[in-house]
């Protein structure tokens, strides 16, 4: 199971690059929200994918069971979602403005944004 | 003894307090400022005098103020007797230099900041002197570059005192980087940073491998800052500052630092032969060659600060030679280097001041007119040129003792040192004597004389070099022997006298004065001589420098248009290929040892979504239209929210499932002002590198989970936090009790970064669009009407009861804000006329109620515990449906970023809107994708 989580990682980055490097702002874009998808699971799947248990105490036990799921990395990662939809929003933006300024869709076209 | 009294901390603080208030103080008219700063000093001086007897007689002080102990740093203070003489002399030159200047300059309205650096320069050097610290040492003798270079770009109007000040600045300042790298490798080597522990450690210092390079960072520190030859450029350069700047930093004491820092560290560093030829090599050159230079110099400025040059080659290479003798003629030589050397730079200032010119053959019988300066002046000259009964006298002569005594090389210093002294001859002649006894053809006219208070530090000065020269023993004498013994780390008995008799020493004094007068009177021919010669070269190294400097920038300037080429795809390269770079390299280090024991098994239902996800994910890559994208991107998020599902992350699961919907709501509002899908015309070169990063990174990734999974380094911190999460933070919701309490602090940093992150969002959009447009057209659908009415208000419930079970089940603080936001959205859909509110406020205040709470939270931690954000608990009680909630900070802190979470996607929703909607009114027609 973990090849086939750890190939689907790959291929998320590989496409997320793949986009980032186009020209098209657009498809830059996405990119960005591809590769942030991709981080995030990584983050997940490296700490170990478990047994099937979830990250929470069951009523009158004391501890988690053996071979829990890592709650640090969850709670890593949820910050991490929130923030990459934080920075997908802001990037969103940017490219609104830089669209709307140069109207183009070119990534050359900002460097003639720069004053 | 006093200092148990008033601790040099005390000294050096008062100091720089007094550089604060001293602007204050300097506006007071006329020369009054000058007198009432100068008291300031004056204590400071007193204080070190009274305290100066037992520091001769050997007994040591020493304090120490805490500050980061755990890194062996700590402002230890210690009033040793080098330091002492450093401090006698900062202080006492200070205190007339401030009574000096205050007169010098009283009409001009800088006044007021010069005093404060003046002050600030001052407290710097203090703190050099009470510092045994060798990291505080290097802060302070920063800082004393920090004051120069602002004393120095005194008259910032005129562009040659800027340059010269930056050289001063940058040599020095960068001679004390390395000294620091030094400084620290000592530290490394040597286990302490306190001078005296180093230099009980001494043999094993020397003994290092590290040795040299922990000597040459030291010298290059000492050399930069005593101007020696190559860096002594900078010295000529600082003229360019006033008067009683020269007279203090750049002659009496900054540039004397240096030799200090050579005089403390030569019980730890010195006694090698690295110390005995550099030291002596770099001494002597400077010493011949300032002096060959100052002798072709004709302004007045000029002629002291080459001749200061020598004087450090001097004493460089007297700490170079390193006997007992040298040492005690390098002390003398210091204090008589200081007394007439200040004298005479306070001269010329008020040469300058009273004629308007510093070119010496302009300066012609001027005892006249100004006799109290003149004698002073002259009985300077005397000391400078070695004449008995001045102090001066003795030190010449312990020179030519010094270097008769030295073995193996001393013929080649005693001719070096010959020259020196002439020329020294000549300068005292031309700067101290012929401009007030010299006769030309009229007196110079005077256009105003100077007053009582301008004059008073060189006749304070001149009779210092009497008195020090008739009674050098009672002065001088247990000074010296205290000094040389803590320089040599010995016991030394030293005497000191004026008349040493009929020798060999005195016949070559008789010989320097006589080539120093022909040399005057032959001066002119010598100038014809070397004037050619001494401008290629004077200017040489300046000239070096700058032009180094100059290169460098525009090598800088290059790397940074070559970097910052605006080329986005360019920059995502470089990160791209830096992070490959990285990976590639730990694993070269850690090999492909994947181990594949103990995997888990493969589940039916984890494929379906994985084959989910990389549908989607081919959909996105092959998309022509914007739409098609993102739907293709949220289904990628919707598996990936799956897949969280399945591996036991509930409360992650339900993140990406909120945020993906948000996400796909921003991008359809956002879709009109989005660039259409355009394909990239690519060259085949292109296309190449663009596959080529993806695959590359692609298999990075896959590789470092790879690796990831298959090893435990050390046992997971999550472990403990697991294990106290029910009987210490009463949470079973491990994932949310780490978010609130454990690493609280982390949490308060990301929702602080998403609330800048949409304020950036506000403040792009919001200077497109005017603040109250009309919101989407009328057309709202009457089901959604219908059902935001109910809907909302329960989903905001159910809100509140995420939040409230977070502690213990799926949900918290971040889910539930995503919720109520959701719930606000709904209802400003269903009711785009109506503003978007939660609780009655905007995104705005939202946000900062929020990050209120959570930091407030985190203050009854920080007043019980010391320790911020650590969890307070209060009573528990239950709840219907919610279960038990126990009331404390973490609760207070969930709530917080509840807020906070609510706002920012409120925000960012009605800045989308906002511009949506102007679009849409600004172009009606625009064709959707």
């Amino acid at each position: 199971m973990e090849i086939l989580i750890s190939l689907l990682i790959g291929f998320l980055a590989a496409a997320g690059v793949y986009l980032l490097l186009q020209r098209n702002l657009f498809r830059v874009l996405i990119g960005l929200a591809l590769l942030a998808q991709s981080a995030n699971l990584l983050v997940f799947a490296a700490a170990g994918l478990g047994d099937g248990g979830h990250a929470i105490i069951a009523p009158g036990a004391e501890r988690l069971p053996e071979d829990h799921p890592d709650p640090l990395a969850q709670a890593l990662v949820l910050t991490a979602i929130v923030i990459s939809f934080g920075v997908l929003a802001f990037c969103l933006t940017l490219l609104k403005r830089a669209h709307r300024r140069s109207g183009d869709s070119d990534i050359a076209s900002l460097v003639k944004l720069d004053p | 003894m006093i200092f148990d009294v008033i601790s040099p901390a005390l000294l050096v603080l008062g100091v720089l307090a007094t550089a604060a208030l001293a602007p204050w103080v300097a506006r007071l008219r006329g020369e009054m400022a000058g007198v009432l700063l100068a008291l300031v000093p004056l204590t400071v001086f007193g204080v070190f005098l009274a305290g100066s007897g037992g520091i001769w007689r050997g007994d040591a002080w020493g304090g120490t103020i805490a500050w980061a102990s755990e890194l062996g740093i700590d402002w230890n203070l210690w009033v040793s007797p080098v330091g002492l003489l450093l401090g006698l002399l900062v202080s006492g030159m200070g205190t007339l230099i401030v009574l000096y200047a205050g007169a010098y300059l009283a009409d001009s309205p800088k006044r007021t900041r010069f005093f404060g650096m003046l002050f600030l320069f001052m407290g710097a050097m203090l703190g050099l002197a009470v510092t045994e610290n060798l990291v505080v040492f290097f802060v302070f003798w920063e800082l004393t570059s920090v004051a120069s270079y602002l004393l120095i770009g005194h008259y910032h109007e005129k562009i040659d005192s800027r340059k010269s000040a930056l050289d001063a600045l940058l040599v020095t300042g960068g001679g004390g980087v390395v000294m620091l790298a030094g400084v620290i490798l000592l530290g490394e080597v040597g286990g302490s940073y306190l001078i005296g522990e180093l230099a009980a450690n001494r043999e094993a210092i020397v003994g290092h491998a590290l040795y040299p390079a922990i000597f040459v960072c030291l010298l290059v520190g000492a050399i930069t800052k005593s101007a020696q030859v190559p860096f002594h450029f900078w010295l000529p350069g600082a003229m360019a500052a006033p008067a009683p700047v020269s007279a203090y930093l750049h002659s009496a004491t900054m540039v004397k630092a240096g030799v200090f820092l050579l005089a403390f560290l030569h019980p730890v560093l010195g006694g090698t032969e690295a110390w005995h030829f550099s030291l002596m090599a770099f001494g002597a050159a400077t010493m011949t060659w300032g002096a060959l230079v100052a002798v072709m110099q004709t302004d007045l400025k000029r002629l002291l600060a080459f001749t200061t040059v020598s004087a450090l080659g001097t004493l460089v290479m007297l700490l170079g030679i390193e006997s007992e003798l040298a040492v005690k003629a390098a002390v003398v030589f210091l204090v008589v280097h200081a007394l007439y050397k200040g004298a005479l730079f306070m001269v010329a200032g008020i040469l300058e001041k009273a004629t308007g010119t510093r070119e010496v053959e302009q300066l012609r019988g001027l005892m006249r007119e100004m006799p109290v300066l003149g004698v002073a002046a002259v009985v300077a000259a005397a000391s400078m040129s070695g004449l008995p009964p001045f102090v001066g006298f003795i030190a010449k002569e312990l020179l030519y003792e010094v270097k008769l005594e030295a073995p193996l090389v001393g013929w080649p210093l005693l001719v070096c040192g010959f020259v020196a002294n002439a020329a020294n001859i000549i300068v005292a002649l031309k700067v101290g004597v012929a401009p007030f006894l010299g006769s030309g053809e009229s007196p110079t006219p005077l256009k105003k004389r100077p007053g009582f208070l301008l004059v008073t530090g060189s006749v304070v000065l001149g009779c210092g070099s009497l008195l020090f020269g008739l009674f050098p023993g009672a002065i001088l004498g247990d000074a010296t022997n205290a000094i040389v013994g803590q320089i040599r780390a010995e016991e030394v008995s030293l005497k000191l006298k004026l008349w040493h008799g009929l020798n060999l020493v005195f016949l070559l004094s008789v010989l320097t004065v006589a080539a120093g007068v022909v040399g005057y009177l032959a001066r002119k021919r010598i100038r014809s001589l070397g004037g050619r010669l001494t401008t290629v070269a004077t200017w040489n190294a300046r000239d070096l420098f700058r032009a180094g400097l100059a290169s460098l920038l525009a090598g800088a300037n290059k790397v940074t248009t070559g970097l910052q080429s605006g080329n986005l795809r360019q920059y995502f390269l470089v990160i791209l290929l830096a992070g490959a770079g990285l990976v590639a390299w730990a694993f070269g280090k850690a090999a492909f040892d994947f181990s594949f024991t103990g995997l888990a098994a493969v589940r039916l239902d984890v494929v379906l979504v994985i084959a989910l996800v990389t549908l989607s994910t081919a959909l996105v890559l092959r998309a022509s239209r914007r739409m098609t994208a993102i739907l293709g991107l949220g289904c990628v998020g919707f598996g990936i929210a799956g897949l969280f599902a399945l591996y036991g992350a509930p409360d992650l699961a339900i993140t990406q499932l909120l945020v993906e919907t948000l996400t796909l709501v921003l991008f359809a509002l956002a879709i009109y002002g989005l660039p259409d899908l355009r394909r990239s015309s690519f060259v085949f070169r292109q296309r190449l590198v663009t596959v080529g990063a993806s695959v590359v990174t692609g298999i990075g990734f896959f590789l470092l989970t790879m690796k990831a999974l298959t090893i435990e380094l050390h046992e997971p911190v999550s472990r403990e936090m697991a294990e106290r999460s029910v009987s210490e933070a009463f949470g079973r919701n491990v994932v949310n009790v780490i978010l609130v309490d454990f690493r609280a602090l982390d949490t308060l940093g990301e929702i602080t970064v998403l609330v800048i992150a949409a304020l950036g969002v506000a403040a792009m959009l919001n200077r497109t669009s005017d603040a109250r447009l009309p919101s989407l057209d009328g057309k709202r659908s009457t089901v959604l009407l219908a059902s935001a009415r109910y809907t909302a208000p329960a989903m905001i419930i159910f809100s509140v009861y995420l939040l409230l079970r977070g502690h213990n089940d799926p949900g918290g603080g971040f889910i539930g804000g995503l919720v109520a936001a959701l719930a606000a959205v709904l209802t400003h859909l269903a009711r785009p006329e109506t503003p978007l509110r939660f609780l009655r406020l905007g995104p705005v205040p939202l946000a900062g109620l929020g990050l209120a709470l959570a930091v407030l939270s985190g203050l009854p931690g920080l007043w019980r515990r010391a320790s911020f954000l650590a969890a307070e608990w209060g009573p528990a009680f239950s709840l219907p449906a919610v279960g038990k909630v126990k009331l404390g900070t973490p609760l207070v802190f969930d709530i917080g970023v509840y807020f906070v979470v609510a706002a920012i996607v409120l925000l960012l929703y009605e800045q989308m809107e906002r511009w949506h909607a102007s679009r849409r009114i600004a172009n009606p027609t625009s064709p959707s994708s």
